[in-house]
């Protein structure tokens, strides 16, 4: 047990895990939360009801490809679209710095009311609190929303079998790099865009072409599909054997990744999401993602093996082989 | 012990008593110290080895060719051994 | 990415992999240490250690910057941070390192403003950009970095900018290869040199281990196959008999080094008389110190520093696995109490450690077999 929260419990790496099982999880203990999936279930008069949400604390708040704003639909979006359910409704609470300037306000509401409006899910509630000047970063925003799961509709790591494809829905690690180089302090600058953007029209997609084929959904935010994978081979208790050269990166990405030492594998997106597909479906779960503009870069970039249970391994493009493990922090510039 | 990695320089800055540069590494434009290469003449176009924002060396374009023509031809030499090996048949 | 990507061709790692194997003694064991942490981290990346054959033992050893600095340094860091109106700067690989009381991540949750760089320019420019503050960077790493910090310092000296200090924990490598040398238990057959290192300082300075212990060295470029065509040229002197230093990363390394970096490490560094190295002990003109010509600049006279010497807890075997004396698994703590999670030792909390790297790769590295399921 850590005596205190430090940056790695935040990253959606090996601490959080750690915090949000070794200390929530067991507290809040109930059926629903110990899935630990990205949206929590619940039964209403037969309708299964997926409700999810995240707390946005990026800084700062406007960077190239997206804003907080926008970013906080779309992350409660995609959490709900990866776990099947057709997003109802959003709440967003905002946390307000004192002396943040009312325009910088109004473009993150307009970027929200954007999003809403391309997610086509109304924001139906919210709430506004403002704290003392220099107790929190400008502002941040918590999004909730809700989503009907169809009938028929069953996702889950437990549905995951050795033989299922690993599908990635476009290029990893934009989100991640495009925030550092805005933060400036790496004093790098390259077209790197954030990936932001809503994915459930993606998802509904791949639910029609794969049907039951399809098996888990998963977006690939913190700790980038590094992380994704790692937990649904332990959730599962499967190796997955992933092709690195298959994986899209961008050059620009492969380039600053170079440069701060850091794997784009482990790098956060924000308009990602990997699936696990029958093998039979999965040429058709692929060609559904390319057809739509959020997975024209999709490509299969692994497999599900029986061998090693809840481990993942790379075959290097290299030739060799080596194992990718969950990062305990964020991934940090390194010199050696 | 050390991350480095080749970059190309696309422009010289001024400032800095003229030693910063710009390079490029697939896209990716940093400013950088060339501080540490003041005896060696540098030409835009030319690639530099890059460790923590310094210029440590020029890439010598000349080496990593015969670097990697070796490698071939070791390459080229092993193909052609196993298909002699293939072909061969011994009766 | 030019002169990166050509070197990272799977065909040629192929071709390599072969005639390695064909050059290797049937029955004889050949123990070739790659000191360089970033030769380390290459190897378990790309695995490369599937390229070679079962007799060819890479053995990993103490070239890893973050893996040698002892706890009490780490405390020293944190002391200094947490003074009022400091900024302590460091590179990305030391937020996590364990000192008797924590890492640097652990002090800045408890209030200290410790910020990571990617270069100590970095640094300087955040004390430019704060003149209310007091700037200190945390300088680590080998010959390769030191000359960065010597002409960020000139820089700091040349705008007069007083709120600037360095902590300077530069280490170099050879007084480190020489006490591997010399310590009884330990058997190997060559040296994979470091790479960027011998940017500045040349191939010069290691002709003493052919001349003086028969072993080859060979400084090695740090894609893949610069890993394997260096094992190979190590292998081809093994079969002609012969023990020489030859530069495989002749791209980039002059046999005769960086003149500049050498001249500015001379003008501001000075040797420290002795170093403690995490694991290898007190090492003598192993270290770096301000030379006296920047005393203004140097943290460790302008801070009074606890200075004290923390033991490596009792269990931690950090220094025989440095020295490729033990394997990580066969450290007593490995997997056990010291994982990537909860690391005792900085083998287990860089990613270049050793101990970092088999607890992740080498597990099934050993089970051959299993891997087999992936051909």
């Amino acid at each position: 047990r850590d005596e205190r929260i430090t940056m790695a419990h935040g990253a959606g790496g090996k601490a959080s895990r750690a915090l949000v099982e070794g200390l929530v999880v067991p507290l809040l203990a109930n059926p629903a939360l110990e899935l630990l999936s990205d949206a929590g279930l619940v039964t209403v008069g037969g309708a299964r009801l997926a409700v999810s949400t995240d707390a946005f604390v990026v800084r700062p708040i406007r960077f190239p490809g997206g804003s907080i704003g926008e970013l906080a639909v779309n992350g409660t979006v995609n959490d709900l679209a990866v776990s099947g359910a057709r997003p109802l409704a959003l709440s967003a609470a905002l946390v307000l710095e004192e002396g943040l300037a009312a325009d910088v306000l109004e473009a993150e509401i307009t970027a929200m009311a954007a999003a809403a409006t391309a997610a086509d899910v109304p924001v139906v509630t919210g709430d506004t609190k403002v704290v003392e000047r220099g107790k929190c970063d400008s502002m941040y925003v918590v999004t909730t929303g809700v989503g009907l799961v169809d009938e028929g509709v069953a996702l889950s790591p437990g549905r995951v079998r050795p033989g299922d494809k690993v599908l990635v829905s476009g290029t990893v690690g934009d989100h991640g790099i495009a925030i550092m180089l805005a933060r400036g302090d790496l004093d790098i600058e390259a077209d790197v865009r954030s990936d932001t953007q809503p994915l459930w029209s993606l998802a509904a997609a791949l639910m029609a072409a794969a049907g039951d084929g399809l098996h888990c959904m998963r977006d690939a935010t913190r700790g980038g599909v590094a992380t994704v994978l790692n937990e649904i081979a332990l959730g599962a208790e499967v190796g997955i054997v992933l092709e690195e050269s298959r994986v899209p990166v961008r050059p620009e990405v492969v380039g600053a990744g170079e440069i701060l030492g850091i794997d784009p594998l482990y790098v956060a997106n924000e308009g990602k999401l990997v699936a696990f597909v029958a093998p039979e479906h999965a040429d058709a779960a692929l060609a559904a993602a390319r057809a739509l503009p959020s997975g024209r870069d999709a490509a299969i970039v692994g497999e599900v093996r029986e061998e090693p249970p809840g481990r993942v391994l790379g075959r290097t493009a290299f030739g060799g082989h080596r194992l990718i493990d969950m990062l305990v922090g964020d991934p940090l510039p390194r010199i050696c | 012990m050390c991350l480095a990695i080749p970059g190309q320089l696309v422009e010289f800055l001024p400032g800095n008593a003229d030693q910063l540069a710009l390079v490029d590494v697939v896209g990716v434009k940093r400013k950088i110290n060339i501080g540490l290469m003041d005896d060696v003449k540098l030409e835009i176009g030319d690639y530099v080895l890059i460790h923590v924002g310094f210029a440590m060396s020029k890439v010598d374009e000349k080496e990593a060719a015969e670097a990697l023509s070796m490698l071939e031809l070791m390459g080229q030499a092993f193909t052609d051994e196993l298909q002699a090996v293939a072909e061969s048949s011994i009766e | 990415m030019r002169f990166v990507d050509e070197f990272r061709d799977p065909e040629l790692a192929e071709v390599l992999g072969r005639q390695i194997t064909s050059l290797c003694e049937p029955g004889r064991h050949y123990k070739i240490m790659e000191v360089c942490g970033g030769h380390t981290h290459t190897i378990y990346r790309y695995g490369v250690q599937d390229h070679l054959p079962e007799n060819i033992e890479l053995v990993h050893g103490p070239g890893c910057p973050v893996c040698v600095i002892p706890m009490g340094r780490v405390d020293d860091g944190i002391a200094i941070a947490e003074r009022d109106g400091v900024i302590l700067t460091c590179f990305g690989d030391m937020m996590r390192v364990p000192g008797g009381r924590g890492s640097f991540l652990e002090a800045n949750a408890r209030g200290a403003d410790i910020r990571m760089v990617y270069s100590p320019l970095d640094a300087l420019r955040i004390a430019r950009d704060n003149p209310d503050r007091e700037v200190v960077f945390y300088a680590i790493g080998f010959e390769t970095t030191a000359p960065s910090t010597a002409l960020t310092i000139l820089r700091a000296a040349k705008e007069g900018i007083e709120n600037f200090s360095v902590f300077c924990s530069h280490v170099t490598i050879i007084p480190a290869i020489k006490a591997i040398l010399d310590s009884p238990d330990l058997r190997l057959d060559a040296f994979i040199g470091p790479g960027h290192v011998s940017t500045v300082i040349g191939c010069r300075p290691y002709e003493w281990i052919p001349r003086d212990f028969g072993m080859p060295l060979v400084c090695a470029g740090f894609e893949p196959l610069d890993l394997l065509q260096s094992v190979y040229m190590i292998m081809k002197q093994f079969s002609e008999g012969r023990a020489e230093v030859e530069n495989q990363y002749s791209r980039v390394v002059a046999y005769d080094g960086n003149p500049v970096a050498l001249r500015v490490l001379a003008d501001v560094f000075a040797l420290r008389p002795f170093f403690e190295w995490r694991g290898l002990g007190s090492i003598a003109h192993s270290a770096l110190q301000l030379s006296p010509r920047y005393a203004q600049y140097d943290a460790e006279l302008r801070y009074e520093l606890p200075g004290v010497r923390v033991a490596d807890p009792k269990a931690c075997q950090c220094g025989e696995v440095l020295k490729g004396v033990l394997k990580p698994w066969e450290c007593k703590v490995f997997g056990t109490a010291c994982t990537p999670e909860t690391p005792i030792g900085t083998c287990m909390v860089s990613s270049e450690g050793a101990c970092a790297a088999y607890y992740n790769y080498g597990q099934y590295a050993k089970q051959r077999l299993n891997l087999e399921v992936l051909r």
